[in-house]
């Protein structure tokens, strides 16, 4: 058995775990976060992608004993108050899902691409980053346009608090 | 997952020890084909020991065209270093390329060559940039290194440090996905210095990455795509898989090779 520790969306949270249980499931079963999905069991779907230490990485992918001391965002961390993140008000107003498995692991591999392109995004870009989100519902394109439009309504954001 | 019991290393020396007195470790770099491997069932070590939080094996120098990369650097890392890219730019761009976002945050190239994996880019790029893996007990060459499919020259209990080379005055890299894993179907990474041309493949050969000589003869006399007209490599020690023929691959080879050089030409 290990003993975790991390924090959780701002909150400082513990466990005694078997050595085994993967992060996701931590989240999940743990601390009852099931915003983040186990949708394959060969890390290549991203549905569990969550954020550790400021890095989207996958959930399915590391074990919660890696993780102990690491912050930790989910996609429950990512509305303020009753407002939507801006990638999530996005993904809404572009219908950028059907069934929504895949959305959680979407938009915070979304989130994190777009911090790491502050100068902005091309469709190009965003199609060749989503390696790592598979869809099997929209075909991409609307989850494409609402990560475009969320990347410039961040920056614009950007601009007026500069 | 079969149970396992987790050990985090402080050091390189704790690591030693830690994996020295386990009955069957694994050293845990980023996890990113080891994890997977023991969710499938097909590993299933008693211990593991996690490298992830040394210091020691982490960070990226460059110094002239010396370079050093400890073996704790992540993909990501590997893939935005400015220096590197300026003396190495096929090596940024080959990171930048290994499976999907997620994943270059957390593998390491030193997970990477440990696993050797005949389908794994970085053996291509260390065995044609002639590099030297460094490790916790001694220096081994590159084509040392690695000895067949998933099988390197480690010791059980030696601990990869750091990945050393001369940056050569040419290089470039260019693979063929597999459409599903986006693990090389084939990769070339050529690297042209004053005293000839080196060419390795990944992904195609049946003991894993190789030095393809034919090509490299063909380079040396003029490093262009063109050179490459009409040359073939022998099918005889090439993979066939349910993905790709050994004359599938044969082929690809030399129309990776031809990318690779007009990349490293610019």
């Amino acid at each position: 058995m290990s003993d975790v520790s991390m924090v959780v969306n701002g909150r400082n949270v513990s466990g005694s775990l078997e050595d085994r249980t993967l992060l996701v499931h931590f989240l999940r079963d743990t601390l009852g976060l099931t915003g983040t999905h186990v949708g394959c069991d060969t890390s290549q779907c991203g549905a569990c992608v969550v954020h550790v230490d400021g890095k989207a990485v996958k959930s399915c992918t590391m074990l919660a004993a890696q993780a102990s001391g690491a912050e930790v965002v989910t996609i429950e961390g990512l509305a303020e108050g009753g407002e939507l993140h801006p990638v999530q008000a996005a993904f809404k107003e572009h219908h950028g899902l059907q069934c929504g498995f895949c959305t959680p692991g979407m938009i915070m591999a979304a989130v994190d691409m777009i911090a790491r392109h502050p100068d902005g995004l091309d469709e190009a870009t965003v199609r060749d980053e989503l390696e790592g989100n598979i869809c099997r519902c929209t075909g991409y394109h609307n989850i494409v346009k609402a990560i475009l439009a969320a990347s410039e309504a961040m920056a614009g954001k950007a601009r007026q608090a500069a | 997952m079969y149970e396992t019991t987790y050990h985090r290393a402080s050091s390189v020396e704790d690591a030693v020890k830690l994996i020295g007195s386990a009955e069957d470790g694994k050293l845990l770099a980023g996890g990113q084909t080891l994890i997977p491997t023991m969710k499938s069932r097909l590993a299933a070590p008693t211990d593991l020991v996690d490298l992830r939080q040394i210091d020691a094996l982490k960070g990226i120098e460059v110094s002239g065209r010396s370079v050093r990369i400890g073996a704790g650097t992540t993909h990501a890392e590997v893939a935005g270093h400015a220096g590197l890219a300026e003396v190495c730019p096929a090596l940024t761009h080959l990171a930048a390329h290994i499976g999907d976002p997620h994943v270059r945050h957390m593998g390491t190239i030193g997970g990477s060559i440990a696993n050797n994996d005949p389908a794994a880019d970085y053996p291509a790029a260390l065995l044609a940039l002639g590099a030297t893996v460094v490790t916790d007990k001694r220096e081994i060459a590159a084509a040392d290194f690695f000895t067949g499919l998933f099988e390197t020259a480690l010791a059980p209990d030696e601990v990869i440090t750091a990945v050393a080379f001369e940056a050569p005055a040419k290089c470039g890299y260019a693979k063929f996905p597999n459409p599903a894993s986006r693990y090389a179907l084939t990769g070339v990474f050529v690297a042209k210095r004053d005293d000839g041309v080196r060419v390795a493949v990944t992904g195609a050969g049946d003991d894993g990455v190789f030095r393809a000589d034919a090509i490299e003869q063909a380079l040396s006399t003029s490093f262009e795509p063109s050179a490459l007209e009409g040359v073939s490599v022998p099918a005889d020690d090439l993979m066939t898989d349910i993905h790709a023929s050994a004359d599938y691959r044969a082929n690809l080879i030399v129309v990776m090779a031809k990318r690779a050089v007009a990349a490293a030409n610019g």
